[in-house]
């Protein structure tokens, strides 16, 4: 029986589109909410970042618990960087109780490119020691072997970096999260197809689902920006240049149109189960990429 | 090697505000080999701190010099004995233990810390020391080709880099190497990837409850452990 809806979302033929919300600095989550009615929809399931980049904000799990509440199918995203083992346990068990049961486990970027720079690291665990501790959950003990009093159940997802400049040791850490229980893979941002093509012939062999990571870039500096401070992004140049052929104001068109068009070849080509758009800060724009990229239509 | 930095001179001067007479004692051996506190460093400390008083017009200070081979043994703590007699604080230019093992032998004794202890490494080259070790009481530098991941990658995993490395360096910081592609070169060179294929379950924090105690089986054995 499948986990949740996503799950039962990706048995299908489908392809498959997610995308994700970045929760608020603070407590009004008024626009997070508008976010939510917007796009729940129009995607199979929206992750809830958890402090992406390492910047403060209101929780993964809290997000998590607004979509569901709207109507709409979380993944909740859940790093090593700020939690021990004790903690995210324990909010693991939360988030079951409360009906989150998409999981997508992350090591978190560093401290240092966030806003906290002198809090402590945590990093008790890493990702896959991270699915692996999803695994003993639902087996009914903890980490420490203790037996628990209700047994939770997720279904589990992980990313993976298909465009590292050096791919073998990538390759290496996606074989161990998808022998720790991982069933879906959101990549980091891809932009080139060739790339992604390779990446597919190595992750065919393995029963998972992969979707393809779509960064929407809003201008070329902001391009030049990530490609400096963001860990793992590499914005090729060709689209770097492109971005700056936009008009002043209309760069988030041009990366919009980027977006569509890179979607609408992994679909064509059928190079992979699906894409995962990430709109960084421009989520009220995600429908627009979906219908741009042929996408259209209430997949609820 | 123990690796440390001295502290500011603003910092030391507040330091040692509220006390008179000052003796500045070095360490012979891990603060020499770093520059950071041995018999040569005092003497500079010594020149830096009159000079900067003199400039202040508030001489207020008397300072003496000396550097003991070892500040982190409780052996040499006796040649201190007859040079604290007349002084009202010392500033120390030892490792953090340095400075704990004056303060345990001498109770009554102010025992400023001169220097910031920052790691356990060794010399890149002349003036650059570079981290190796964090002392994390569980070695597992067989299964990453004598590279440690602990001390070496920002996030101490011990699963395979993780998606921040680019050109082979660290997200952290884009001038130190990611230690994940060293390890990995290092396996792939010596035919020995399967280790990095294995999975690491998390690592054993209680080798860490501090402060931690070595006990020599010698000593069990004769019986002498003081618990």
């Amino acid at each position: 029986m499948a986990k949740s809806l996503f799950e039962e979302k990706l048995q299908s033929d489908e392809f498959i589109v997610t995308t994700e919300i970045g929760p608020p600095k603070g407590v009004d989550i008024e626009e997070m909410a508008h976010h939510i009615d917007l796009l729940k929809d129009r995607v199979d399931a929206i992750n809830v970042t958890d402090h992406q980049s390492s910047v403060m904000r209101y929780p993964s799990l809290g997000g998590c618990l607004l979509v569901k509440e709207r109507g709409g199918e979380p993944v909740m995203q859940v790093t090593c960087r700020d939690r021990n083992r004790l903690a995210l346990e324990a909010d693991l068990l939360f988030a079951f109780s409360r009906g989150v049961t998409n999981v997508l486990a992350l090591t978190g970027d560093c401290i240092d490119v966030g806003d906290h720079k002198e809090a402590k690291p945590v990093f008790d665990l890493d990702s896959v020691q991270l699915l692996e501790m999803v695994r003993t959950l639902e087996s009914g003990t903890d980490q420490a072997g203790n037996e628990l009093k209700g047994t939770p159940s997720f279904f589990c997802g992980a990313t993976v970096h298909p465009e590292a400049d050096i791919i073998e040791p990538q390759l290496i850490k996606f074989n161990k999260k998808v022998a720790a229980g991982a069933r879906f893979f959101q990549t980091q941002g891809v932009f080139d197809l060739a790339q992604l093509r390779r990446f597919m012939q190595y992750a065919s062999q393995f029963d998972v689902v992969i979707l393809a990571g779509v960064i929407v870039m809003a201008s070329a500096r902001m391009a030049k920006f990530m490609n400096d401070n963001v860990p793992g992004i590499i914005v090729p140049q060709d689209v770097i240049d492109e971005l700056a052929t936009a008009e002043k104001g209309k760069g988030l068109q041009k990366g919009i149109e980027i977006a569509a068009r890179f979607i609408r070849s992994v679909k064509e080509e059928k190079l992979c189960h699906g894409v995962h758009i990430m709109a960084v800060g421009n989520e009220a724009r995600v429908p627009e990429i979906i219908e741009a990229a042929g996408l259209i239509g209430s997949r609820a | 090697m123990i690796v440390a930095e001295q502290k500011p001179l603003d910092e030391l001067m507040n330091m040692i505000e509220p006390y008179n007479r000052i003796l500045l004692l070095g360490c012979g051996t891990c603060m020499t080999v770093c520059d950071a506190g041995g018999e040569k460093e005092v003497s500079v400390l010594h020149s830096r701190l009159r000079l900067a008083e003199a400039k202040r017009g508030d001489g207020a200070h008397s300072y003496s010099e000396f550097t003991l081979k070892r500040q982190c043994e409780s052996e040499y703590m006796d040649l201190l004995a007859d040079r604290i007699a007349d002084i009202d604080a010392v500033l120390s230019l030892g490792c953090g233990i340095g400075v704990q093992a004056i303060a345990e032998s001498y109770p009554f004794l102010p025992v400023l810390p001169g220097v910031n202890t920052s790691f356990m490494g060794m010399a890149k080259e002349w003036g650059i020391w570079d981290e190796r070790c964090a002392a994390c009481g569980g070695c597992r530098l067989d299964e990453t080709g004598g590279i440690c991941p602990i001390t070496r990658c920002t996030k101490g995993i011990l699963n395979g880099p993780c998606a921040g490395t680019k050109n082979g360096k660290c997200e952290a910081n884009p001038d130190i190497d990611c230690a994940w592609i060293l390890i990995y070169r290092r396996l792939e060179q010596m035919n020995d990837l399967d280790k990095m294929r294995r999975y690491y379950p998390p690592r054993n924090f209680r080798a860490i409850p501090r402060p931690r105690r070595i006990v020599s089986r010698a000593i069990i054995g004769a019986g002498e452990n003081d618990g």
